[in-house]
């Protein structure tokens, strides 16, 4: 044999890993049909007609939502599993969300539809955008490796930025972009610290392997007989060092908290949500609410629930405090604004402050609590702006409490269809709303964090205020006598009755959303079977 | 005798002195600037923990990062140019329509 040969046949081989293909075939679609959608637009665009891109989307997003149910019903028979070297998670949990972030995109292509022609934006760049900003926040949502984590987080967020700025004849829309942009930025740089922080203290970047480092870790530090611990097999030899006490972790921890705290708007990392909110073209704000809102918490349960669930008495209290501030800032100040979509920004700041009272519990109650609260808010949130998104009228300049006097009058289903979803989101029995609540604050007592639920429930007394001035601005004033007629688009008027319908349907009838929350197990695994 | 610690505080340093450059500098360019700073005092951080914990996975990260980073700083440019286009020189104190 030639010497060069065994020399490399002596080389260590690279070990290419298993992977399963099933489950990552709606990742694949998501961020597949975005770049086809964009090639076939560059290639044929002029012979296309106006609905196409749309269409695509929805149809793209439908496909994402096809391709998820086998996975959910393979991991259902042989239970949760990992893949690619341990990096995407095969579980429930993340088929949950991918499902709420596909529905997000087909409601959101809907409600753009008739936005875009009406902003003379019309282009496929909004739907590319769409997509390849799910396709990232499927990636978090199922990533088991904090730097796979990260790359969808990015991929996520730098899709948004430019759909924030997009409005390019609009100074607010880029302005909120540069905001966006930058305190955003800003949190993903803390969010990668944390990573590193956290890799040095646990000596591992998969989640699997950084909760099974934490089962007596600290006490390894200290003695070498401890060593034989089955949680330490495999612990390289450097990281006793690294972690003599567990500061590293905790500082990594907050860091980590810090990124996600901004990505789900929870306070004190809020500051950019009214802007972005009142500045971000609307179909853009339902997409944010809803998709980007749901990708943070389920990354922020992967890793807190997941990873860090050996040290969960250390992050609860800061949750705890997260939630409170949230609740308290979040209902309190969205009373004093006077743009609808501002309040609705700070409303979308009280709801994480009751989906963090539900991640506060660290109990698998509390993780299908979140999931039901996301879908919830999530359906609510989107038929909200899609409903501003029409009322907002050319140059979406009309989002004034005042642009939406006596609507009753003008448009009366429509403004009986946005009645619901603010008494849903107001928490009103009947609605979807009210069990998402219930539940988060059911886990919250079941963890016996009594004083937090009952805060939670004063917030929502508060929050039901502001809902009901919209509502009375909506009935009870009359419209301006010079107010024009509106006219309101295909698209936006199915995806409001859509999420009218879930609203209703799972208000009086929530059984099968909370099954299927309660199913969708977080239960991180290092390997496949 | 410089152990791993020395590039630890160093990366500590980096990354607060990028941290505070955000907050208080106003042209958007240098900002762009710091959050660079941040993301590379964390590469530091990577590269030193990967070569104490003997492992692949730390320096195999800062490829990542810095694909990221150079993803980042195009959109965040392509926002700075198109403001610039409707207002020259603008300032992050200039652009404050959004309040309330």
């Amino acid at each position: 044999m030639l010497p060069v040969l065994a020399e490399a046949n002596s080389l260590p081989q690279a070990n290419i890993p298993d992977i399963q293909w099933l489950p990552l075939i709606p990742h694949i679609v998501m961020a597949g049909a975005a770049v086809v959608l964009l090639t076939i637009v560059s290639v044929a665009g002029r012979w296309l007609p106006g609905w196409f891109a749309s269409a695509w989307t929805a149809a793209a997003g439908l496909a994402v939502l096809a391709t998820a149910i086998p996975v959910w019903i393979r991991v259902d028979q042989e239970g949760e599993s990992s893949t690619i070297a341990g990096s995407i998670g095969v579980d429930q949990f993340s088929v949950f969300i991918i499902v709420l972030l596909a529905c997000s995109v087909v409601l959101t292509a809907l409600v753009a539809d008739g936005f875009l022609h009406r902003e003379s934006l019309d282009g496929p760049a909004f739907y590319v955008l769409l997509m390849l900003s799910a396709a990232g926040g499927i990636t978090m949502a199922s990533a088991n490796n904090l730097i796979v984590l990260f790359l969808g987080l990015e991929i996520l967020s730098l899709a948004v930025y430019v759909l924030v700025a997009m409005h390019l004849r609009r100074a607010e829309s880029q302005e909120a972009g540069i905001k966006y942009f930058v305190l955003g930025a800003f949190a993903s740089a803390f969010l990668l610290y944390g990573i590193a922080l956290v890799y040095g203290a646990t000596g591992s970047l998969n989640l699997a392997d950084i909760r099974l480092r934490q089962g007596g870790w600290f006490a390894y530090a200290g003695s070498e007989s401890s060593s034989t611990d089955a949680g330490m097999q495999g612990v390289p030899e450097g990281v006793a060092m690294l972690s003599a006490d567990n500061g590293l972790l905790l500082a990594g921890m907050a860091m980590l908290l810090v990124g996600f705290g901004f990505k789900v708007a929870a306070v004190p990392f809020h500051a950019w949500t009214p802007d972005v909110y009142q500045g971000a073209p609307s179909p853009v704000v339902s997409y944010m609410a809803a998709g980007v809102k749901a990708a943070g918490f389920a990354a922020l349960l992967r890793v807190f629930f997941g990873g860090f669930l050996g040290v969960a008495d250390d992050w609860q209290p800061v949750m705890f405090g997260l939630a409170i501030a949230s609740l308290a800032v979040g209902s309190m100040l969205a009373i004093v604004q006077t743009d609808v979509k501002r309040i609705l920004a700070y409303s979308s700041i009280s709801h994480a402050g009751f989906i963090l009272v539900g991640v506060q519990a660290a109990t698998d109650d509390g993780v299908a609590s979140v999931l039901f609260y996301l879908a919830a808010y999530a359906a609510m949130a989107i038929g909200s702006f899609a409903v501003i998104t029409v009322v907002s009228g050319p140059g979406d300049e009309g989002t004034g409490l005042d642009s939406l006097r006596g609507l009753a009058a003008r448009r009366p289903l429509l403004a009986a269809a946005f009645t619901v979803l603010l008494l849903s989101q107001a928490g009103i029995p009947f609605t979807v709303g009210f069990w998402a609540k219930f539940e988060v604050i059911t886990a919250a007592v079941d963890a016996r964090s009594f004083w937090l639920a009952v805060i939670a429930m004063l917030a929502a007394v508060v929050a039901a205020f502001l809902y009901l001035r919209i509502v009375v601005t909506m009935f009870l004033e009359s419209p301006d006598a010079d107010a024009p007629r509106l006219s309101i688009p295909r698209g936006p008027a199915v995806a409001v009755v859509i999420v009218v319908l879930f609203t209703l349907a799972f208000g009086i009838y929530p059984e099968p959303l909370l099954n299927l929350a309660d199913d969708a197990w977080l239960n991180l695994r290092l390997h496949a079977h | 005798m410089v152990t791993a610690s020395w590039y630890l505080i160093l990366a500590a340093a980096l990354f607060t002195i990028g941290a505070v450059g955000l907050l208080v500098r106003r042209n958007p360019l240098i900002m762009f600037m710091c959050v660079e700073l941040m993301l590379n005092a964390v590469n530091l951080t990577f590269i030193t923990f990967g070569r104490e914990l003997n492992d692949i996975g730390g320096q195999v990260s800062v490829f990542f990062v810095l694909v990221v980073a150079a993803a980042e700083v195009v959109v965040g440019l392509a926002i700075v140019v198109a403001i610039n286009r409707r207002r020259p020189q603008a300032t992050a104190d200039d652009l404050s329509a959004l309040r309330g």
